[in-house]
Order: structure tokens, then sequence, then C-alpha cells
């Protein structure tokens, strides 16, 4: 029996900031004393603080160490592990409180949040079954098999309210039951877990650091609709999901939990993964589909829908990595619990990926109907370096901002809609005052244009026309009627695009133009950029009666575009510089400005 | 292949060490001091019975942890049980011994065993 355990965040955040190297560290230290039957260190999924990483907790006394540095180890152990003195200075401050120490749960970050798709990372080993089956893991699936129907179970989920957490939000339960109804014959369950916008964290924590919860949700959804053959359609750029997913697979298939007859019935269900190799487009349904029957992934045209003729032109569900999270918790639980939480058309929690100029950047789980606000201010811990907030960008390149007038609006799937941004599929981020409008705009559109697989005319042309006319107003060459004419090429896109990827597409330009229509103007009319980033709209000054002539700017331009006698006021020629901004933070007086 | 019998003994064999993971500030405390003192004079023996005994016996709402030196350097191993409604009480010079009859009558019986507590000195 260990008498302390220490977990150790090997999500893919972490284990970039050398949380592999601690647990070693830990590993070495513990055996130096001795106490490697006491004191286990268990890798675990993600713990959601991500902008504090690498994160430990030592248990049962629950200390969460943050910014975790391999030479603090010996010391952990040494005080901590050995002689039962918590380290304080090594803590996350939020739970230091004088001398008493605060539990994790009473602070800002975790406060608020319900943990129910997450529930188990940061918890459990992810590459030990033993655990998962400890927190209740393939209970729902038994209870699913020996003591509900097939109907039972869509019925459940049904009542649940669980919609599509991939971004579109269809009723979870509903997709279910048009497969289901489809003829007896070949049937698939599919895995969305491309994930592929940018900012976007939520599907590949869940497969890191809880992959069981997947198999076990796809196969219950296979004896739903009447199916032994799933697919995870899983992009190659997450190499720690896809090995956690084949080591859950290998194991669930030792123990019969995947495979023939599972538990004795006459249900069998196999899970096979699929390596996308990164294309945006191969998150949308079709197109993933046509990607794992080994053809280019594009899309094709909607109906038939997947339920009918889907993968290799059998009836098909798809969903997301977090849909699926939901599942076994609904068959456990119950509908009830599940709707219990959240707003009146969206029920459940939502995992958020919290980005951009926000402190605490990480992975968050938050009832329906949470407020940006408690997302952004206390969650979040604010905007950092006492900037303030301007907006957030939800739903990625499909989606839209949310401006600070809609701070309070309740987060749910008609709430976002109503304001003209979209859930998407977790994606948040923040910007402050330094963030141009246009620019954010501009950068969708890139990855967009990028991304757009060039089936369909709209899409393909259209996009890259929009994200011109987006440089032309950037560039300070636009003039009104241009806004006007991107304005209705928007609507165009968006009418006749083929798929979603670029019926969406025109989302982020549409969205701030509608609530940020004076950066566009100031842009056009005034050839200025009110954030000061689109840079050929910027001009750097220095003012002689500020300047001490320190030639401390003229020494750290790169192009030699500022001159000036030591003592005496320096200038800068417009025509040379090349508005890196360098001058500006070598300044000591505050004499460059841009404008 | 595994049955719904198998899965349950996974279960609970396993979920005894998962209590662990998470904070139970309900549970009865066991507090077993570990600064050098207490290490000097057998602690981590009377820290690690306490966790086996718990184990053996399947007792569920406990957390045994441990703390620095309160200051009764010549009575250790010390260790202090706090029940859920808020009584501590101080157990000094354990032993491996002593340590199986405070688990029993105790913390499983809920009678504090006098003649082991800093009370029973005086
Ligand atoms: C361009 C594009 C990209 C998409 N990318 C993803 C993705 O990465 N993950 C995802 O789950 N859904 C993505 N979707 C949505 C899927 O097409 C589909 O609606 C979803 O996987 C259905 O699962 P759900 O009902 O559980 O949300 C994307 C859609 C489009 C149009």
């Amino acid at each position: 029996m260990y008498r302390s355990n220490v977990l150790v965040c090997g999500g893919t955040g972490c284990t970039s900031s050398s949380s592999g190297e601690i647990i070693k560290a830990l590993e070495k230290e513990i055996k130096a004393r001795g106490l490697e039957n006491e004191v286990e260190v268990v890798k675990t999924g993600c713990f959601g603080l991500c902008a504090l990483g690498p994160i430990m907790i030592v248990y049962p006394e629950g200390s969460f160490y943050s910014m975790v540095k391999v030479e603090d180890i010996p010391e952990i152990v040494e005080e901590h592990l050995l002689k039962g003195r918590i380290v304080k200075r090594l803590l996350y401050q939020e739970t230091v409180d004088g001398d008493n120490i605060k539990s994790l749960n009473e602070t800002p970050f975790y406060a608020k949040q319900r943990r129910t798709a997450l529930r188990n990372c940061g918890v459990i080993n992810p590459e030990k079954i033993d655990e998962y089956i400890a927190m209740d893991g393939y209970k729902a699936l038994a209870k699913a098999l020996t003591e509900m129907t097939p109907e039972q179970v869509i019925e459940e989920i049904k009542a649940s309210g669980l919609r599509g957490r991939g971004g579109g939000g269809f009723p979870t339960g509903v997709k279910w039951s048009f497969a289901a109804a489809q003829p007896k014959g070949q049937k698939y369950v599919c895995c969305n877990a491309d994930e592929g916008d940018p900012g976007a964290f939520m599907d590949r924590s869940i497969l890191e650091g809880d992959p069981h919860t997947v198999l076990e949700a796809m196969a219950i959804a296979g004896y739903a609709i009447g199916s032994n053959q799933g697919y995870i359609y899983v992009r190659a750029e997450y190499p720690i999901a896809v090995e956690r997913l084949q080591i859950a697979i290998d194991q669930a298939h030792e123990y019969g939990l995947l495979g023939e007859n599972i538990f004795g019935t006459d249900f069998s269900f196999d899970v096979q993964l699929r390596l996308g190799a990164g294309a945006f487009v191969c998150g949308e349904e079709t197109a993933l589909m046509t990607s794992i029957e080994g053809n280019r992934g594009e899309p094709r045209p909607r109906p038939p829908f997947p339920a009918v003729k889907g993968l290799f032109g059998k009836p098909t569900i798809l969903n997301n990595v977090e849909t699926y999270a939901n599942i076994c918790q609904i068959i456990l639980n119950g509908a009830e619990w599940f709707s219990s939480m959240g707003t009146e058309k969206s029920k459940g929690t939502k995992v958020f990926a919290l980005g951009g100029k926000i402190n605490h950047t990480g992975l968050v789980e938050v009832p329906m109907g949470t407020t940006l606000r408690e997302i952004v201010e206390e969650i979040g811990g604010g905007v950092p370096g006492g900037k303030k907030f301007k907006a957030a960008q939800t739903g990625g390149p499909s989606g839209g901002c949310i401006p600070a007038e809609h701070l309070d609006i309740p987060i749910d799937y008609d709430n976002l809609i109503s304001i003209g941004s979209m859930m998407g599929s977790g994606g948040l981020i923040v910007m402050d005052e330094t963030t141009c409008m246009v620019d954010i705009a501009k950068f969708f559109l890139e990855f967009t244009v990028d991304e757009s697989c060039g089936k369909c005319t709209p899409c393909r042309i259209g996009t890259k026309r929009l994200l011109e006319m987006l440089e032309k107003i950037t560039e300070g060459n636009a003039t009104m009627e241009d806004i006007d004419k991107m304005e209705e090429l928007c609507y165009y896109i968006k009418e006749n695009a083929l798929c979603g990827l670029g019926q969406t597409a025109p989302n982020p330009v549409l969205s701030t133009l509608h609530f940020f229509r004076d950066e566009y103007i100031a842009h056009v009319k005034d050839k200025k950029c009110p954030a000061g980033v689109c840079k050929s709209l910027l001009q750097y000054s220095i003012d002689p009666d500020k300047c001490r002539g320190c030639t401390a700017c003229a020494r750290v331009c790169p192009n030699g575009a500022i001159s000036g006698k030591v003592k005496e006021p320096h200038a800068i020629d417009t025509a040379k510089c090349i508005k890196c901004g360098a001058c500006m933070e070598k300044c000591k007086f505050g004499a460059i400005s841009k404008g | 292949m595994k049955s719904l019998a198998d899965l349950e003994e996974i279960r609970e064999n396993t979920k005894f060490q998962l209590n662990l993971r998470h904070e139970s500030p309900d549970n009865i405390q066991i507090r077993v001091g570990l600064a050098s003192c207490g290490i000097a004079a057998g602690a981590r023996e009377v820290l690690n019975k306490f966790v086996d005994e718990i184990a053996k016996k399947n007792l569920e709402n406990v957390t045994v942890t441990t703390m620095g030196c309160i200051g009764l350097c010549s009575d250790e191993p010390v260790a202090e049980v706090e029940t859920q409604n808020g009584e501590k009480t101080t157990y000094i010079k354990l032993t491996p011994e002593k340590v199986v009859r405070i688990v029993d009558e105790h913390i499983a019986g809920n009678k504090p065993v006098a003649e082991y507590t800093l009370g029973s000195k005086a």
C-alpha cells in the first residue's frame, strides 16, 4: 500500500516544459531515500492550469506545486515526502493563505468548474486500465449491455439534452436514433478527434488524460445503433494522444472490453485508429469519412447524411471527443442528473481551451450558462499587464468575437449564435486593447485560405478575394466602397460554399465588422490602426523634447533608420524604418511613440 | 475475458489506492509526525503500519498523512488522530504494535486507546 501519491501532469503542455524529466528526478530521489514502496509517482493527463506547468500534486495532503523545476525535486522529496513538511515556497501561491493551505477547489481557477468530461483528467494514469475501471470505468457499458435495450440507451441520451460538442450542437440522441432506424447491416461509429482550429486543445487533453472513456462511449454508441466497428480519426500531430489511445485499445482488448461477445453478451465491438495529416477540412464530417476511406479528404454535398450513407456508404454516426466523454456519465447517473446542469437549451458542461491575453492559460470546464465574465475574470484570472479586455474569440475560424459589452452573456449555443459568434469546439481566445480586430479577421482568413480544400469555387476563390480585401484595408489602400463589397462577398460565400468550412469562413469578418466597424473605418478613412498593430499604417517618431541623445535607439535599429548626434535629439527616417518597434522598446525616456 | 464480477474485483482493489487522490477533509485524519526526531524514533514504520492496517481493514473514510515536529521530541513517534467531530487525540511513543490496536479500537471502533495518549503521561 502506498501512503502517498505524487501526480505529475503528462499532458502536452507540461510535457513540453519537461514534466518527463521531473518524473525521472522524482523516481530517482524517492529511491535514494528508500521511499519507493511508500510513495507512488503517477503520470496523469491535464490538470487544466497549463500556464503554471509543470504541475504536480502530492496526496493525501493535496499540495499543489506549480512551475516545478527539476532542481526543486530533491527538496520536495526530502522535506515533504520524507519529513512531512510541505514546501510552501514552491506551492501554487493561490493555495497559500498565510499559515493555512487552501484546498485547490477553493482557488478561483477551480471553484466554478464542474469537471464532468474532464473528470478523470489529472486524476488517473491514462495508461492503466485498472485505474479507469476503479473510477467506475466500463460500468456504463456493462449497464447498457445488461440492463438496457438499445432504444433505452438512445432515449436516455435524448432525454439528457446532450448536444454535439464539435461545434454544430446537434442533439446527440437524435443523431443516434437516425442511424439506429436504418435497416440492420454494417454500420459504423466514428469519433472526430481532428481538432483543427487554432487555439483548441480540449479534445487532445481528454484523449491524453482519459482515453478509455471515449472507447467505452463509442462501444455504447455501437450497441445503441447496431454497429460493431468504430474508427477514431485523430490527427497525427497529437502523438501523445495517439500513443495513449492505442495503449487503451490494446488493454481493453486484453480485458475483453472490446472485441467479441463483450461481458458474455452477443454484442461485439472493435475500435481502430485512423491518423489524419492535419488538414482542417478533414474535421468536416463528410471529408473525414472520405479520408478514412483512403481518399483525399474533400467534403461532399449532404444529403445523404452520414446516418443514412456515411463511411463506406453505410449508416454512420460521427461524434466529437468531448461529446463521447459525457456519454458514460449520462448512462451511469441518468439523464436528469446531466440536464440539471446548464441552460434551457444547452445542457451539461462545456470544456474551453483558454488562451491569448489571459493570466490562467489552460483548460476549464464549466456548466453551460456560465458568463464570459466569470470565465475570463474569475477562472482565467483576468487580462495580464493591467490591460483592458477587448473581446474574446470563440469558434475559431468559423466563429466570431464577443466584445466587452457582452461579457455578461451566459454562454450557450443559442446565445452565442444570437450575437453572431458560435460555440465552436471550445477554443476561447482572449484579446486585449493591443489587438487589432481587422488584423484578427485577417489572421483567420489566412488560415481558411490555407485550409480551403479547393473543391468549390466560393470557398477557394471567395476566401482568397476576401483576404485580399482585408489586406488592402490593413495596408491603408481601401475605400469605404471596399468595405461594402467585402460584406457582400461574405454573404455570398456563406450562402454558396459547399461545406461548413466555406460557409462559416466569413464569420470572423462579419462579426468584427459588426462590433468594431469603427476600427475598420479608422483604417480606411484615417489610415490609422487604433490598436497600433497594422504596420503599414504605423509611423514611429521621436519627441525631440524628451530625447536625450543617448543613441540607444540608433544602435538597436536593424536598418540604420535612426540618426542624430550624441546628446542631441535623434530622428527616424520613415522611408528606411521597417516598423519593428525595437527602438521604442529600447528608449528609456519614453521619447518614441507610434501612431 | 473479464466478466462483470472480475471488473468489480479490479474496481475494489484499485479504488482503495485511488481514494488517496482527492482531498477528503471529512475523513478521519491521522497525522504522523515525520520530522527528524520522529524518523529517528521509528515514525516511518509507524506511518506505514497505519497505512497498511487501514488498507487491510478496508477502512474508507480515513486519511493518513504526515506532519512536522510538534515539539514532543522525547515522546516520538507521535501521531494525532482527528475524528469527524473535530476531536483530537495525540498518541505518543508509538510502535507498530500500538498502531494495530489504535486502528482497531479508535479508528474502527471509535474508542481512543487511553493508555497510549499524551494525557496518560500525567
Ligand atoms: C471545416 C470544419 C472543421 C471541423 N472540425 C471539427 C473538429 O476538429 N472536431 C469536431 O469534433 N468537429 C469538427 N467539425 C464538425 C463536424 O463536421 C461534425 O459536426 C462533428 O464532428 C459532429 O460531432 P458532434 O455532433 O458530437 O459535435 C468541423 C466542421 C467543419 C465544417
